[in-house]
């Protein structure tokens, strides 16, 4: 009776020992058989890339990039002019006390008035700026590196950037921008939100590949 | 017209206006205050400053659907602040108005300014007063009348 115990448990180990080095050889040669096929990694981060790049087609519209200026000012307009009535950043980009962002801009877009509005209406930081200090838009390269850089961007990885994408209020005001002050629609980025946040996913997933170059 | 309780100076004033009409004719053309001004009608100029929750605010693109619960302080009303009483005696002693018609926006955005930032540097007052436009040119008085009332303060 022993001798049977003994055996069923050496026959257990036997078992379990198989199924772990089966198991480690999947993962290795896996792993292995990835790193030995560069045509599937390449594959990958092209496909990280497309993606990307379909994101930077947003971020750098103008009812993106206008807040994300480089200079001590937004812009606004499609022209991407500089915002007028002598608007300036404030230490933390909301404007200044006798001209805060807040002075105009509400809760919710005025299309009585062509104002537009969002929650929490603000610059986005210096450390997030998608243009020169000419007012010429950064590269995807260098958007995307900025964009990655979590001593620049709030210390969002990959999944952090993709919730900002689907969550965030003034993102969503991209596509619901409102009326101009003659009372025509602002125009939209080129992908609808919806695009926007599948390549957006697509990019995370691939690991947030950039562009190679400046 | 949509009915809406208003909080105007401490206190509540009821309207029936269309829901697009900007504050600034609420308070001009409904409750006779006619101490805040139209300049451009765009938020370009600044006359039409107000305070609405502490925040300077150009009441002249301001549709009044938005205003909501936020208390509303006019010019009629800023003499009764402290910080509003010693920029108003400031503007006085120094002689800061030409034609004027500006300078009830120069006086709200000037409180604004000195309730956030009690001691301001020239750098401060140009860019907090920078939307506020005075055709007359007073503006070296504006920023000699803003430092006399922050030394007061």
């Amino acid at each position: 009776m022993r001798s049977l115990i003994l055996r069923n448990r050496v026959a257990g180990l036997v078992v379990s020992a198989s199924f772990c080095a089966f198991g480690t050889w999947i993962i290795v040669s896996g792993a292995l058989g990835q790193a030995r096929d560069p045509s599937r990694s390449a594959a990958s981060r092209a496909q990280g890339v497309a993606a990307w790049e379909q994101v930077y087609s947003v971020l750098s519209h103008p009812r993106c990039i206008n807040c994300h200026t480089a200079t001590n000012y937004p812009q606004q307009g499609d022209d991407r002019q500089r915002h007028f009535a002598n608007v300036v950043r404030g230490p933390e980009g909301k404007g200044v006390p006798g001209l805060n962002c807040a002075s105009c801009h509400q809760e919710t877009n005025a299309d009585s008035t062509g104002v537009p509005g969002g929650h929490n209406w603000h610059l986005a930081p210096l450390s997030m700026r998608w243009q020169d200090l000419n007012d010429k838009p950064l590269s995807s390269a260098a958007v995307c590196r900025a964009l990655t850089d979590r001593s620049q961007n709030h210390n969002l990885d990959g999944p952090g950037l993709l919730k900002h994408h689907e969550e965030e209020a003034l993102v969503h005001w991209a596509w619901q921008p409102g009326r101009r002050p003659d009372g025509t629609l602002r125009s939209l980025p080129p992908l609808t939100h919806e695009e926007f946040v599948a390549a957006t996913r697509r990019w995370v997933e691939a690991g947030t590949p950039c562009p190679t170059g400046r | 017209m949509t009915t809406y309780q208003l909080n105007v100076n401490g206190e509540r004033r009821e309207v029936a206006v269309d829901p697009s009409t900007p504050l600034l004719w609420v308070l001009r053309e409904e409750l006779n205050m006619t101490g805040t001004k139209y300049g451009c009608g765009i938020s370009a100029c600044g006359a039409c400053t107000v305070h609405v929750a502490g925040v300077a605010t150009r009441s002249c693109i301001l549709p009044v659907s938005l205003v909501g619960e936020r208390p509303v302080v006019t010019i009629e009303a800023i003499g009764k602040d402290p910080v509003g009483r010693a920029v108003q005696d400031a503007w006085v002693e120094k002689d800061v108005v030409q034609c004027g018609y500006c300078q009830s926006g120069q006086i709200m955005s000037a409180v604004a300014l000195l309730k956030h930032t009690p001691k301001p540097t020239d750098a401060n007052i140009e860019e907090s007063m920078g939307g506020n436009i005075c055709r007359c040119g007073t503006y070296v008085r504006i920023r000699e009348a803003i430092k006399t009332a922050a030394q007061r303060l």
